[in-house]
């Protein structure tokens, strides 16, 4: 008997993307682009985070209109997000035939209290974290895959490296606990006690997770591979350099070869300016995307 | 004998992790000269574009063409690597490929995420049926003469053998089910036996 959108089949999708690069896209033609310069999949936006931070205002799922004929102009999968808890736009998105949704804090939520119900859709979804108990949290509401949140359209690495090492962190310490300081430990995260132990037993997030919210350069996305990223989202750091597609090949390159620092020279060099982002310390707690849910 | 696995992109731990539960020696390939090492290689799923762009760039495709040409090298292809082995990509011709395995290939066949699946398969030689898992998974639309045919759905043959070459669209990699992967041992095993 075949059997369609198991468990199994939507966490497999996020296992194909692994040291792979998933790239923003606002237009068919940069998604194009992306597919030229190797992108593992695209996620398709009616605005880049950058963007959206600021010309303000809220942010919502993109036309579907604009999904669909991304959909139809590359032959990688393509993801696009939706608000926080908002299951309709999931809904038309699922009709659709996307192949993946991101629940993403980048838009407006939509829902204050809840997030989707993700174990409803035959899609898998992709949600953000900052930490372990957000990751399992997720994953309990059926996430399929996590990225780390970062500080989208900043182009300033530094909050995607807290939370990368934060995950990475709590998941060491949960791996020496015992039976009796796990279960406290999971009330004290509001997790699921059962996905507690299997993070305890595989020494990993018993899903996919890739680094997002930030990174724009190639030894940005070789630095979250470094500190145990699956692969990397990058959003605004390609279409709002000045030459995108050599800087999107670059961080393809980087991504693969993170381990070797000569490759990282050659990729990295004569790239044309970056995106010029923002110090993410400077933002105040109400600019901030990654506190939108927990 | 010594194992690779591609590991440019996809989920080559996974591979890597059952070759080495099987008691065989494993190494990672990235770059040219890491191919020569190998007496088997492993292409695991992902994207079959990204793989490709990357396996020309540092030209990990031409090392891979000349050891198997050479005699020295079995492959086995899982998913994307099935569409990086196949001669002809429908579709999708310009996409960097090896062109080894003399088959056409649908990238895709079942249609997109929502298609995908797992189900039981009868496979040749298997005494039980695999549980195997379909994802965005490619097909097999014409098959060269020397092509053996080793599993088939209805939309076409989705795990094949072509002398040294071994082609699966399914992922055993993600399960716990090692046979497709000992067979791939005792072929490369045997090849490189006959080696002179």
């Amino acid at each position: 008997m075949t059997e369609i959108g198991t468990t199994k089949v939507k966490r497999g999708l996020a296992e194909m993307f692994k040291g792979g690069v998933i790239m923003d896209v606002t237009t068919v033609d940069q998604a194009k682009i992306a597919e030229e310069a190797g992108a593992v999949s695209v996620m398709a936006l009616e605005r880049i985070p950058a963007d959206i931070r600021r010309e303000g205002g809220v942010a919502r799922a993109a036309d579907p209109g604009l999904v669909e004929q991304i959909m139809d102009a590359v032959s990688i999968p393509v993801m696009a997000k939706v608000r926080i808890g908002h299951i309709s736009e999931a809904r038309i998105l699922e009709y659709m035939g996307i192949d993946f949704i991101d629940e993403s804090e980048v838009l407006t939520p939509a829902d204050v209290t809840y997030h989707i119900d993700k174990w409803q859709f035959k899609i898998p979804f992709v949600c953000g974290a900052r930490n372990l108990g957000e990751a399992l949290r997720r994953i309990g509401e059926g996430a399929a895959m996590i990225r780390t949140k970062g500080e989208p359209g900043t182009g300033d690495v530094s909050e995607a490296v807290t939370h990368m090492r934060a995950v990475m962190n709590e998941v060491r310490k949960v791996q020496s606990m015992l039976e009796d300081e796990l279960v406290v430990e999971a009330k004290d995260l509001g997790v699921n006690v059962e996905l507690l132990r299997e993070v305890r037993k595989l020494g990993r997030l018993p899903v996919v997770n890739f680094a997002a919210g930030g990174i724009a350069t190639p030894a940005d996305a070789a630095l979250m591979m470094t500190l145990g990223a699956d692969g990397v989202f990058v959003g605004s750091g390609i279409f709002k350099s000045s030459d995108p597609l050599p800087r999107a090949k670059a961080i393809v390159a980087a991504t693969t070869y993170w381990e070797d620092p000569k490759v990282l020279f050659e990729v990295s060099k004569g790239l044309k300016t970056g995106m010029p982002g923002i110090d993410a310390r400077t933002l105040v707690e109400l600019d901030k995307m990654q506190v939108r849910d927990n | 004998m010594v194992i690779g696995v591609l590991a440019l992109q996809g989920d080559f731990r996974e591979h890597a992790n059952m070759v080495q539960f099987l008691g065989v020696e494993v190494r990672l390939v990235r770059l040219p000269d890491e191919v020569d090492l190998v007496d088997g290689l492993i292409i695991p799923g992902g994207e079959s574009t990204t793989m490709g762009k990357l396996m020309v760039k540092y030209g990990v495709d031409r090392a891979i063409v000349d050891r198997f040409n050479a005699g020295r090298l079995t492959i086995y292809g899982t998913c994307a690597g099935m569409i990086v082995l196949a001669r002809d990509i429908e579709g999708s011709q310009a996409q960097p490929h090896l062109g080894l395995l003399d088959v056409t290939v649908q990238r895709n066949a079942f249609g997109r995420q929502k298609e995908s699946s797992e189900e039981d398969l009868e496979v040749q030689g298997l005494d039980t049926p695999l549980h195997a898992l379909f994802i965005r998974a490619p097909v097999i639309v014409r098959t060269g003469p020397s092509v053996e045919v080793l599993a088939r759905v209805t939309q076409g043959p989705v795990y094949v053998q072509q002398g040294r070459l071994l082609a699966s669209s399914f992922h055993p990699e993600l399960g716990s089910d090692t046979r497709i992967h000992e067979h791939f041992l005792r072929l490369t095993e045997h090849s490189s036996n006959q080696e002179v």
